[in-house]
């Protein structure tokens, strides 16, 4: 067969992002300025993610014969995911002048090399494709979470990311030649139809497969590498990995589920059903012991992955398009909350609950942002996170199927959890005191506009219905 | 703009405003509230005699001053709807003379002030809009909106184990409100025929009556407890004394005054009439719990000795009536049900307001340690009695006019079952007065205690960890006196001329009353 040239238009986002990386590799052998280079970068960076924006629709299409599959929803999310990313540069610059000790270029381009494996995630229509994404997202990765070269934490750091991220692909692996021995091919459309009359090795090679996955959502029982990566890993990186790659792989599973397994849903469905419960439960459970803020995140965005995986288990359309604005918004909402601890740290190093005692007497804003964050991320209203739980609850229980409220109840009851945790941050700023509360700081104007975006952003995108409006009506891309 | 939202608007404005003000100027922001407050009753007043007007001239629409404008839809069919009806207008007129006395109790708040404010706002907005909304969604999440400020407002400006209670209020009223979303789930997804529309419109619902009975049996219940939670119903009410008693004292005016309220007109206004058939099979485990309520809050209230913990159980059994007589199903009882909503909102308010100014200046609540407060602040303590008397429906006040109305219209019941309940319900009266007696003649009428005299001043002495301390006391100020003049007003308008009121109130629950007998 003939390459058709023209199929790369259908790959814009991709296309562009490697003329960005090329970009930032010349560069980073001519500028030696860090200050320089980080604007060069976070600009080309930033006129990808607004070229990214006028790609939208015009360019749907399939290339290498229907292993890249590219529309108007995955197009959408990869823009989510570019402004996610250019958020946590924004966060970054401080701690790229100051603190980075391995390269800046290295950061950006290993960063960016993770955020092309998860368009490929997103875009896949084959399993092989999907997997060869998820390697190029997971193994740079290792790399920049070992960037922290203070102490031993970010080498720990690493090598427990990377020890169990090849343990998990090999699982996963395992997972798809056994869908491959079930089903006789890898195409999505095609498993989807081979997919049927489920026997034991169905279902053990659906099993394997989702535990590959569950490892990069981080559900539990796969979580186990999600605390101690997240506090050896410098900040940003956290954030990225608890945000962007968290999100690449909820949106690559989601689809996978919905395309190559859409004619049992049932039996995914049981298996998340308890995935679900166990979670969130015991995300929550750990979240509430942590005293070290970066861990304390870590806990919180396990059991809000178990929320998002609400909107999977929904297998609907309204299933999708919950799950995708409930991660646009816990984007926001979590790298708010991470730019503040980003930035608190660059400046003081302190990343203690108690720590932040007392801090509304000394920082206002930040005490006041961070408010903001942990009553989005327990969905308080007016905030953004209330609509995202909303509407995610409401997928589920869109079914009227008894056990289906049962799991909209048992989550529901994890919340009240949840806000215990998220109030104890609350506590620490306003009602506790301190001796010696963190010094007023000012933080670096690059992270000011970032917070601005991510404090705007909860307050009004959930009384902006057109926006989730919007993601439903194109969230069906998904599906076919 | 219509007059509902206008509720909402003005206490946006007055959150920009007091928001923009600089913190110093703590005067200026009191002032801001004050006007802002005064919008707010003013408003109030005009909806309620327009209402009133509509009504004579023949308006037969369930809610009046109805607005619609849809916000999402498609996905998700929500509307920002507003619209009152007789119910919602008391409630609305009870929550802008507590927030107006409120405001004037809080004068004396001098540590951020300015967060203070802001969070009262906040309170406020979230109590006006849940009465204005007819839609599901908006109007859970003004409820929502109106119980996260009260996590901040106690634990930072309340007194006590302020943060222990602060934690547990906040925790158990979003327990509550966990199990309340079920059920406005399930009330959405069941709020059509397969075919239809789905919506969140109270009213829609309620005429497409399209749930069955096998899934109104599961979603009743939720949505029952999860208002009475609010409404501090056994064994849910726990929140309620710890609450209450950390609480800062306007705070307290606000949440037992109003914000428990919201349960009560949740349970009614959701719970029952969009779950008919559930709730006339479910009612007597309901009405047993709250009947334990209103007995074993005042039993609770007779051995405390922290006037604000009297208050507080005291405030759990006069919730538990409102609820208990809502479940009574019919126009008497219910009427007399939404009377006491009003009637307990201004009186426990009252009492919270007065509580509140005596403990600022004595520095204690515990009536062990009071005495003959009569003679050092007149004007206070006859307030107290006032209150007091209103408490145990002393005629000529409000109590008087709700719980007679209540306990006549239960006692209709010709079964066993509910006259023995009711009959049990009237023993709270009893105690009652017990409890009230026992504050009034030990704190107001008893010998001086603790109290010096030098010269005109009086000055109270206590013993703390071997200091002692001399706190001068004084009669209440000019802005202490607006707040418990103006709900001694109130209570006494209900009390002495209740019938423009209940007949708005009856009118409004015709249908409803109708529809569960």
């Amino acid at each position: 067969m003939d390459l058709d040239y023209s199929q790369f238009l259908s790959m814009s986002h991709e296309v562009s992002l490697v003329v960005v990386l090329i970009v930032l590799l010349l560069a980073d052998l001519l500028i030696k300025n860090k200050k320089a280079f980080q604007y060069l970068a976070i600009a080309a960076f930033a006129l990808h993610t607004v070229a990214g924006f006028y790609s939208y629709t015009d360019l749907a299409g399939d290339a290498f014969a229907g292993m890249y599959v590219s529309g108007a929803a995955q197009s959408f999310v990869k823009n989510i995911l570019n402004v996610g990313t250019l958020i946590v540069f924004f966060f970054s610059f401080e701690w790229n002048n100051n603190e980075n000790k391995s390269g800046v270029g290295e950061f950006f381009f290993l960063t960016l090399s993770t955020l092309i494996g998860m368009y490929f995630m997103v875009s896949a229509g084959d399993f092989l494709f999907f997997y060869i994404g998820l390697e190029t997202a997971s193994i740079p990765m290792a790399a920049l979470v070992a960037m922290n070269k203070k102490g031993t934490e970010g080498a720990e750091a690493a090598a427990k990311y990377i020890l169990t991220a090849s343990f998990s692909s090999g699982v996963m692996l395992f997972g798809i030649s056994l869908i491959y021995g079930a089903c006789g091919s890898l195409y999505f459309d095609e498993v989807q139809a081979a997919f049927t009359n489920i026997t034991a090795l169905h279902i053990f090679a659906l099993v394997c497969f989702i535990a590959g996955v569950g490892f990069k959502i981080s559900l539990v029982p796969f979580h186990f590498w999600t605390a101690d990566t997240y506090q050896g890993a410098p900040t940003g990186i956290t954030a990225y990995l608890s945000v962007i790659s968290k999100g690449a792989a909820v949106f690559a599973f989601m689809s996978i589920l919905y395309k190559a397994f859409a004619n049992e849903p049932d039996v995914w469905q049981n298996i998340l059903w308890w995935l679900i419960v166990i979670t969130i439960t015991i995300g929550n459970l750990f979240a509430i012991r942590q005293k070290n803020l970066k861990r304390f995140l870590a806990f919180s965005s396990i059991s809000q992955a178990g929320y998002i995986m609400l909107g999977v288990y929904a297998s609907s359309q309204t299933g999708m398009s919950s799950t995708i604005y409930y991660i646009l918004i816990y984007m926001f909402t979590n790298l708010a909350a991470f730019g503040i601890i980003s930035a608190i740290e660059n400046k003081t190093g302190k990343v203690g609950m108690d720590d932040y005692n007392g801090l509304y007497s000394t920082n206002p804003k930040l005490a006041f942002a961070m408010t903001l964050a942990m009553f989005s991320l327990g969905g308080i209203p007016p905030f953004a996170g209330f609509f995202s739980k909303f509407f995610i609850f409401a997928a589920v229980a869109s079914s009227k199927v008894y056990g289906d409220y049962v799991l909209v109840f048992l989550a529901l009851l994890n919340t009240i959890i949840s806000l215990y945790y998220y109030l104890l941050v609350v506590k620490a700023m306003f009602i506790n005191k301190s001796e010696s509360p963190i010094e007023t700081i000012k933080i670096d104007t690059m992270s000011r506009v970032a917070l601005l975006v991510c404090v705007v952003a909860i307050l009004v995108i959930g009384f902006i219905s057109s926006i989730y409006m919007n993601i439903y009506n194109i969230s069906d891309g998904f599906a076919n | 703009m219509n007059i509902l939202s206008a509720f909402v608007v003005v206490l946006l404005v007055m959150l920009v405003a007091v928001f923009l003000i600089p913190g110093e100027k703590k005067n200026a922001i009191r002032w801001t509230m004050a006007a802002g407050s005064m919008v707010i009753l003013g408003l109030a007043g005009y909806l309620v005699w327009d209402f009133l007007a509509q009504r004579e001239a023949g308006a037969t629409d369930k809610f009046l001053f109805a607005d619609s404008t849809v916000w999402y839809e498609g996905v998700i069919n929500i509307s920002y709807s507003v619209g009152v009806d007789g119910v919602s207008v008391a409630m609305i007129m009870l929550s802008a003379i507590v927030v107006i006395t409120g405001v004037f109790a809080s004068w004396a708040v001098e540590d951020k002030a300015k967060e203070y404010f802001l969070w009262f706002i906040m309170l406020s907005i979230g109590v006006f809009g849940f009465f204005i909304s007819v839609d599901l969604f908006t109007m859970f999440l003004f409820y929502e909106v109106a119980l996260i400020p009260m996590y901040l407002l106690i634990g930072v400006w309340g007194s006590g184990d302020k943060e222990y209670a602060a934690m547990k209020l906040t925790l158990m009223l979003m327990g509550g409100s966990a199990f309340l979303m079920v059920g406005i789930f399930g009330i959405y997804y069941f709020s059509a025929e397969d075919s239809g529309a789905l919506t969140f419109n109270l009213e829609e619902i309620a005429a497409n009556a399209a749930m069955p009975i096998e899934w109104q049996r599961r979603f009743f219940p939720l949505t029952f407890v999860g208002f009475g939670v609010l409404g501090a119903m056994f064994p849910f009410h726990t929140w309620s004394p710890d609450g209450h008693a950390s609480a800062p004292t306007a705070v307290s005016m606000l949440h037992a005054g109003v914000l428990m309220k919201l349960g009560g007109y949740g349970c009614f206004r959701v719970a029952m009439t969009l779950m008919p058939e559930a709730c006339k099979e479910q009612a007597w485990i309901f009405i047993v719990l709250t009947g334990i309520s209103v007995v074993y809050g005042a039993f609770s209230a007779c051995v405390q000795n922290d006037l604000k913990y009297i208050n507080a159980y005291s405030s759990v059994s006069h919730c538990g009536l409102v609820l208990f007589a809502l479940l009574m199903m019919n126009q008497t009882a219910m009427t007399g049900a939404i009377l006491q909503m009003l009637s307990h909102g201004l009186m426990t308010a009252l009492f919270f307001a007065l509580i509140g100014m005596i403990y600022g200046q004595t520095h204690t609540r515990d009536i062990r340690y009071l005495g003959g407060l009569m003679q050092v602040m007149p004007f206070l303590c006859v307030c107290y009695v006032i209150a007091g008397m209103a408490s145990l429906g002393l005629p000529g006040l409000s109590g008087f006019v709700a719980e007679m109305t209540i306990f006549v219209g239960s006692f209709a019941h010709e079964d066993l079952f509910h006259r023995v309940l009711v009959i049990g319900g009237c023993t709270s009266i009893v105690i009652t007065a017990v409890y009230i007696l026992r504050v009034v003649g030990k704190i107001l009428f008893g010998p001086l205690y603790k109290i010096e005299k030098v010269g005109d001043q009086y000055n109270y002495v206590s013993e703390h960890h071997g200091e002692v301390h001399h706190y001068p006391l004084r009669d209440a100020i000019w802005y202490e006196k607006i707040a418990t003049i103006g709900l001694i007003v109130s209570i006494a308008i209900i009390g002495l001329y209740p019938v423009w009121i209940s007949d708005m109130i009856s009118e409004s629950l015709e249908a409803v009353a109708a529809m569960l007998n």
